[in-house]
């Protein structure tokens, strides 16, 4: 490209490319009848807008739609589909005419709306010229990290990040509320693996899971502590480090994973995670700031003790960046937790729930 | 011409959730509701994220605008366009709509694991996941006058 | 505020931070729950946190008499770069309303886990109940549209399972609450939708940020859908009518502790957010909105308290009748907002707070028997004022209220609401009142009939007393209702400063 042209730059073709075929993905969910087939086109859904979210820029939103939307949902909606069994039934033409009318009422009014939205990609558009510039500009200064999502999302919009940290704990609570903690599987002796069959034929397999855990815990702390410079942080790692558990689960069996991470443990350490999160905030509160403000993290006398050497000499020109740098980690430390605990969790309550599933086509009695 | 290229992304975002809000709405199997409501759901913050797209823009993590990178975006961009719209010699993409999105995922996530933990609760009460069939299960349990604990 | 003004619950330094600890402390409260070894703990904590919630709405009380408008930013960033919190006199007025019902709910809790809930999951239960308060508060706390996002999830995701839970006893309540949290995301998602559109128009999330800027926009196309979006949105979430069908079986068939507190709470708190953005932001002289409110808002809020009415009247179950009595209320509270002046407003707001008080007490009565009876319909409850009557004596005091008996607080509410439109010509909003209490009058008093009037059937089970620890959160609750029937000058004036600080010192 010789010239440029606002709103049109070299990534449009594959952005257009790869909205064509979420589309098409999408009507063939909604064409399909077999669970099954649907499930693993969401997930496929999950990982084409994934990269769609890379061109996009959007690179740590695209790893956190990677790991959540493409692993723990089709995860759990696994899970669901062998816990509820069958196919959906048929929709008759009627039942689908009116849902229609409504999609395509509110699409068009959509529709409508976006003809005076800014141009795609304009850079002068009120969304990217007011707030969103200014966070870019404005990071260096208040926290001197160079990942400035990281820097909006733990700490210039931190108290929306810890309301999201709470909705995963709550959710924990919620599948817990509903599904148990599997203790049932815990007590249950006869139980073989998810895998199936005896674990013998799975020699291989063992082996390299036991390679491959150690390697995902490894990876989950990385993504923990680049959050920082690069994509990543509490979400993204605290999803990693829970697959690693999932992963053993599936290998070798639940009874043996829950003996190892026990379900209470992981209650307790998703409620710590958010205890850990207000705690932060608290201290800054007690220390003479507001809430989560970093800033006021350490009291005032302390500060001055730190040696150089542990934290590099202070900048005079904005002497506080080492509260939001400890802030920072320390709340990304907090949703580390949670998330991982709520989604071991999470998975123990629909994988516990399998072995008590009554049989496909002998509903109870009291439902004939 | 123009009028599509610019607005392309929105109207097809607008497809998605659109797509999204079918599924939910035409379907009476709890698991397939719920996979709808995750299209609505994750489209929606699709919409978002084309909102904070700025041409020749990068991620937002902050580069050195002298490194080979930064050149390169540079001299994608042009002088120009770098001069009006970049902090410090590069243009970045809206860092805001990325932070909120990352939330609406998870989100979006805790809404699905605790929709479809209910979900298996219903199958093992009711014996099935279809709408119409639990309705009709509870019509006559209600006018029977008797109402039954789930198991 | 006059009553507030003087008012000093805390040293300054705690007061200061009332805003951030309204919400961390029962959010801190839950996971302490979560961790705690026993169901005794659990109660206790809740119990603790949701007083501490009270006292630091009282605290704000105080501060708003003084200061008008307490802001407070997270994370010592003003807006718009920051998130801040913004509470004025209307959202004091809520967040008392949220956090005493909640404390009310919490006292109550200690006996209904017990009969209605496993007792493995009693932890889990309060620290989800303590989430779902810590949310509304949020909510009606915050100056931040996406944030207010944040805490609608955060209210609603733990409540969802809990709603749930009820399958122990009645196992519809599965079916209804998938039903809502199917409803309450879409509501939230188009609530997402429309500040996404308000978000593109003006550059920023602050609501106070939003509203100077919508301004200089005129009519444009993005902040009508915004407007269109964030109202249906929210609308959903409120049970506004028509949207409301998820809510009786939900309310109904849900445990008795989250039946209380969210038939007082949880819609009202909706409401309270689109209110905030039909005054607040899109300002109701802009044609747009004022189109919206007289010839949208008003018809719909006024079939709402007649429609909905109707069907309580038709409806068998003691809690469905009481649900569908809630959607009706709810479309007086919006009958009062849609006539625009501060009046009318503070009337709807005097019936919001009556509402909550009421059904509050009614749910509680209802519940308080039900520990340890199985009846459900008005059949099963006949005769059982002879054999509960202090419970039944509540459930009367309350249904009085809803009814609009003189000397309670919801006649009272009920006359300020004819009192305004009247006063704004509104001549049909009279007619529709009168239809909706008369219709009132028959499901009420279908109800208190089946208690005291007629004796139970031989060998049907015998409704009994509710226990101690029942009862006096339930006469508390009954007694504002004939003290704020009497003597009704504080809710009053709570009512009218909220409507002032709504209106913005118009008419």
């Amino acid at each position: 490209m010789t010239g440029y042209i606002p709103g049109f730059d070299a990534n449009l073709a594959l952005d257009a490319i790869l909205l064509v075929m979420l589309v098409v993905i999408v009507a063939a969910i909604a064409a399909t009848h077999r669970m099954l087939s649907a499930v693993i086109l969401m997930g496929l859904y999950s990982l084409v807008s994934a990269v769609w979210l890379v061109v996009m820029d959007a690179a740590d939103v695209a790893f956190t739609e990677a790991v959540v939307g493409a692993g723990v949902s089709t995860i759990v909606l696994l899970g669901a589909i062998l816990l509820t069994r069958g196919a959906a039934a048929k929709v008759s033409g009627r039942r689908r005419f009116l849902p229609a009318v409504l999609a395509l009422g509110v699409g068009a009014i959509l529709i409508y709306a976006t003809l005076d939205l800014p141009d795609f990609g304009d850079p002068a558009s009120p969304a990217n010229a007011y707030v969103g510039r200014a966070y870019l500009e404005a990071t260096g200064n208040d926290m001197g990290i160079p990942n400035v999502v990281t820097a909006v999302l733990s700490s210039y919009r931190g108290f929306d990040t810890l309301g999201e940290t709470v909705v995963i704990f709550a959710a924990a609570i919620g599948v817990a509320i509903m599904l148990g903690f599997g203790e049932r599987a815990m007590a249950d002796r006869t139980i073989e693996p998810l895998a199936g069959g005896p674990a013998d034929h799975h020699v291989v397999l063992r082996v390299a899971a036991k390679l491959l855990i150690p390697i995902i815990a490894l990876y989950a702390f990385y993504v923990q502590f680049h959050g920082d410079l690069g994509p990543g942080g509490g979400f993204q790692a605290g999803v990693i480090l829970a697959v690693a558990v999932i992963l053993h689960a599936l290998v070798f069996g639940l009874k043996d994973t829950m003996a190892a991470v026990k379900p209470k443990f992981a209650r307790g350490v998703a409620a710590l995670g958010v205890l850990l999160y207000a705690g932060i905030g608290v201290t800054c509160i007690v220390n003479g700031g507001g809430f989560l403000d970093y800033d006021h993290l350490f009291p005032r006398h302390i500060e001055a003790q730190i040696p150089d050497w542990i934290l590099g000499p202070a900048d005079p020109a904005h002497p506080h960046h080492w509260g939001q740098h400890f802030g920072i980690m320390a709340i990304e430390l907090g949703v580390l937790f949670t998330v991982a605990a709520t989604m071991v969790t999470i998975f123990y309550g629909f994988a516990g729930r399998s072995m008590e599933a009554p049989q496909p086509g002998a509903p109870r009695s009291g439902a004939a | 011409m123009s009028a599509v290229l610019t607005h392309f992304n929105y109207v097809a975002v607008i497809v998605l959730m659109m797509g999204g809000l079918y599924i939910l709405l035409s379907t009476g199997n709890l698991v397939r509701r719920m996979i709808g409501l995750a299209i609505f759901q994750t489209s929606t913050g699709l919409f978002y994220i084309s909102l904070g797209k700025v041409s020749g823009g990068t991620a937002a993590i902050t580069l050195d605008a002298v490194s080979a990178e930064g050149q390169a975006l540079a001299a994608r961009a042009g002088a120009e366009q770098v001069a009006r719209y970049g902090v410090e010699g590069v243009i970045y993409s809206n860092p805001l709509p990325h932070v909120l999105i990352l939330t609406a995922i998870v989100v979006g996530v805790a809404t699905l694991a605790v929709g479809l933990a209910i979900a298996v609760r219903l199958r093992e009460a009711y014996g099935t996941i279809e709408t119409d069939e639990i309705q009709a299960l509870d019509r006559v349990l209600t006018a029977a006058g008797q109402v039954e604990p789930a198991p | 505020m006059i009553t507030f003004e003087a008012f000093y619950a805390a040293p300054p330094a705690l007061t200061a931070h009332a805003p951030a600890l309204l919400v961390v402390g029962p959010l801190i409260g839950a996971c302490v729950a979560a961790l705690s070894p026993n169901s005794r703990w659990a109660w206790m904590i809740s119990v603790g946190s949701t007083i501490f919630a009270v006292w630091m709405a009282l605290c704000l009380a105080g501060e708003v008499a003084r200061q008008g408008v307490v802001n407070y930013y997270m994370g010592g960033f003003a807006p718009p770069l920051g998130i801040a919190f913004r509470i004025d006199a209307l959202g004091v007025m809520m967040a008392l309303l949220v956090s005493s019902v909640s404390a009310a709910a919490a006292l109550y809790s200690g006996h209904a886990l017990d009969a209605e809930v496993r007792s493995s999951k009693h932890t889990l239960f309060q620290a989800g109940f303590l989430l779902c308060v810590a949310g509304l508060l949020g909510l009606v706390s915050t100056g931040d549209a996406f944030n207010a996002f944040v805490f609608l999830e955060v209210s609603s995701i733990g409540t969802y399972a809990l709603i749930a839970a009820g399958e122990r006893r009645d196992r519809r309540a599965l079916p209804a609450a998938f039903n809502y949290l199917i409803m309450g995301t879409i509501g939230a998602t188009f609530y997402v939708i429309g500040v996404g559109f308000l978000y593109a128009a003006t550059g920023t999330l602050n609501m106070a940020d939003i509203a100077a800027r919508v301004v200089t926009l005129g009519d444009s196309r993005m902040v009508q859908a915004g407007f269109a979006f964030i109202v249906v949105g929210l609308g959903l979430k409120a049970a506004m009518f028509p949207l409301h069908g998820w809510l009786p079986g939900a309310y109904a068939h849900a445990p008795s502790l989250m039946n209380i507190f969210l038939s007082a709470t949880a819609t009202k708190a909706a409401l309270y957010l689109m209110v905030r953005f039909l005054f607040g932001v899109f300002e109701p002289g802009s044609d747009f909105a004022y189109h919206f409110m007289a010839w949208v808002l008003g018809p719909l809020a006024g079939a709402a308290a007649v429609i909905c009415s109707i069907q309580a009247a038709f409806e068998k179950e003691f809690r469905r009748v009481l649900a569908f009595s809630s959607v009706a209320q709810v479309g007086y509270i919006l009958l009062g907002l849609s006539i625009g002046t501060t009046a009318a407003a503070s009337a709807g707001f005097l019936h919001l707070l009556a509402h909550a008080l009421m059904k509050a007490t009614l749910f509680m009565a209802v519940g308080g028997v039900a520990l340890h009876f199985r009846g459900r319909t008005l059949d099963d409850f006949a005769g059982a004022g002879r054999d509960a009557p202090w419970t039944m004596a509540a459930f009367a005091t309350g249904a009085a209220s809803l009814i609009g008996i003189p000397l309670t607080a919801g006649f009272l509410s009920k006359w300020r609401l004819i009192e305004a439109s009247l006063a704004a010509g509104q001549i049909w909003m009279v007619v529709v009142i009168a239809i909706s209490s008369l219709l009132a009058l028959a499901y009420a008093g279908r109800m208190l009939e089946a208690i005291f009037f007629r004796t139970a059937a031989p060998g049907a089970e015998r409704a009994k007393e509710a226990p101690l620890g029942v009862l006096v959160p339930l006469w508390i609750l009954a007694g504002f209702c004939v003290w704020f029937g009497i003597d009704a000058s504080l809710p009053e004036s709570i009512a009218i400063a909220g409507a002032q600080a709504l209106m913005g010192g118009r008419p």
